[in-house]
């Protein structure tokens, strides 16, 4: 849609600040890189992962941090609603979510040509990442690597929703960044999690913004339902939101005269 | 064109003990006719901004009945949105970071606007409103003259029936303000636009406004014509005068009492 290309020029005038965090990604990749390393030559085949499998993960998890706005914000929303801008927003003939998750498409474009493949390349230089040999693995991969930027939209969506109910939103910014960072399988994958912990971080709707596509990647999932997940979350954080922006037009107050 | 039937809106501020409700507008009635050009004044705080928020769908009133153009904003605001023109002084409805003749273009894919009709359009607008000389000029860099000019231009772009102007003027030199009145006068009478504008600049309602609703403490306060007005006060008081007595709720005593 012509909004997600807006999206993706509007980001590519922050040229600046996409390089440096794709400088920032390729660093502390390498440097988890070299922790996988060690805890994989200690205990080879844990998670069903061996050391390249690891690596490749670490690459991937680093990939995805721009796209998949793992650290949180990425969605001007909030601070719109803390301004008052949204008004302006809710003028345009369009749903306030569609045309968020447009922009947001749009900057994961931008931020996936910038911050995704650079590190990926570094890593695949420095150490040799499994890459897979049928296209069709690609295919699924790229699907997975959109479904886990839509879920990511619909959970950070929310989160600057709740701005409307309680005017600032720090709080809620910094859990949801904790919680993205621990459950995606950013901090570690979560195949690593034991018991019911682990049961339960893979079916949290983090789980499909790094974990699930990086299995489906390294063809470790089974790959519909690796999809079929990360589509149903999807589909519930959107409905969720739809009925949170109805909601915040009866209820709360919009900012600013 | 505008039918606002015992409309009131109140909201629910403060936590705990210091929990109040504040109504904003309370049992406000009034109908704007097409063509009109209607002045909205009120002191701050008086309920102008709620009010023109639940004229374009923005709030839901919690109480009454309101048709804009036809049509209940509440429930049919995107619909609304393609029939009316909103310019918020203070916010822009344009794309800080893209030229201003790229958020026309996104205008134009917003509202669909057939493409012959908005190179006209634009063309006409462009000649009136004097933007030929910063069409490529990203927005962030216009002066606040030039950004207005922009903001009544992508507003008026879709050709709506209605324009919802609130504090079109504030900010503009004597020079801008001079041309901004002119282009109102000239698209009520030559277009039969109908205008609803809220200001604070009383040279708008001289110059323009055929007739004056007044709101104070979420009340209609007066109705009439600029005449009608001054004759709320004996001879010789200045316009300025005269909305100040009626803002602070000073009337002059009835005539022999």
């Amino acid at each position: 849609m012509r909004i997600a290309w807006y999206g993706f020029r509007r980001h590519s005038a922050y040229r600046a600040a996409a390089l440096a965090g794709a400088f920032t990604n390729t660093v502390f990749g390498i440097l988890r890189a070299y922790v996988l390393i060690a805890l994989w030559e200690a205990r080879p085949g844990l998670a069903g992962y061996d050391v390249a499998d690891a690596v490749t993960f670490c690459f991937l998890s680093q990939a995805f941090i721009g796209p998949m706005q793992l650290f949180g914000g990425g969605v001007q929303l909030a601070e719109r609603v803390r301004t008052g801008d949204v008004a302006v927003d809710l003028l345009r003939p369009a749903s306030l979510q569609t045309w968020n998750l447009a922009d947001d498409l749009g900057r994961a474009g931008y931020l996936f040509l910038l911050r995704s493949v650079p590190p990926t390349l570094v890593g695949a230089a420095l150490f040799g990442i499994v890459t897979p040999a049928e296209p069709a693995t690609w295919a699924f991969f790229a699907a997975s690597f959109v479904l886990g930027v839509v879920v990511s939209f619909g959970w950070r969506y929310l989160v600057a929703l709740s701005s409307f109910w309680i005017v600032d939103d720090r709080g809620t910014q910094s859990l949801s960044m904790v919680m993205s960072m621990f459950f995606s399988g950013m901090v570690l994958p979560l195949n690593l999690f034991p018991g019911w912990l682990g049961t339960a971080a893979q079916s949290l709707p983090w789980a499909a913004m790094v974990q699930v596509p990086a299995d489906v990647y390294l063809g470790k999932k089974d790959v519909l339902e690796a999809l079929g997940f990360q589509a149903l979350w999807a589909a519930a954080l959107l409905a969720l939101g739809a009925l949170a922006t109805r909601a915040a037009r009866r209820k709360v107050v919009v900012q600013g005269g | 064109m505008i039918e606002v039937d015992r409309v009131g809106r109140s909201f629910t501020v403060g936590r705990g003990r210091a929990r109040r409700t504040v109504h904003a507008v309370r049992e406000l009635s009034f109908t704007v006719g097409a063509g009109e050009f209607v002045g909205y004044l009120g002191p701050n705080g008086a309920g102008k901004s709620t009010t023109i928020k639940m004229l374009t769908g923005i709030l839901a009133p919690t109480s009454g009945r309101l048709e804009v153009a036809g049509l209940d904003p509440t429930h049919r605001r995107t619909a609304l949105a393609r029939r009316i023109g909103v310019v918020f002084g203070q916010r822009t409805t344009l794309w800080w970071d893209l030229p201003l003749r790229d958020s026309f273009e996104l205008v134009r894919h917003l509202y669909k606007v057939d493409r012959d009709d908005f190179r006209s359009r634009l063309a006409e607008l462009a000649e009136l409103l004097d933007l030929g000389g910063f069409l490529h000029t990203p927005v962030r860099q216009l002066s606040l003259g030039q950004r207005m000019r922009g903001d009544i231009t992508a507003a008026l772009l879709h050709d709506p029936s209605v324009l919802i102007l609130d504090e079109p003027t504030i900010g503009l030199d004597v020079v801008s303000k001079a041309a901004m009145r002119e282009f109102l006068r000239r698209l009520n009478a030559e277009r039969g636009t109908t205008v609803l504008l809220t200001t604070h600049d009383l040279g708008d309602i001289e110059k323009l406004c055929r007739r004056i609703m007044l709101i104070d403490r979420g009340r209609l306060g007066f109705d009439g014509t600029l005449d009608d007005l001054r004759a709320t006060a004996p001879g010789g008081d200045s316009l300025e005068d005269v909305v100040a007595r009626l803002y602070t709720g000073e009337r002059e005593p009835a005539p022999g009492g």
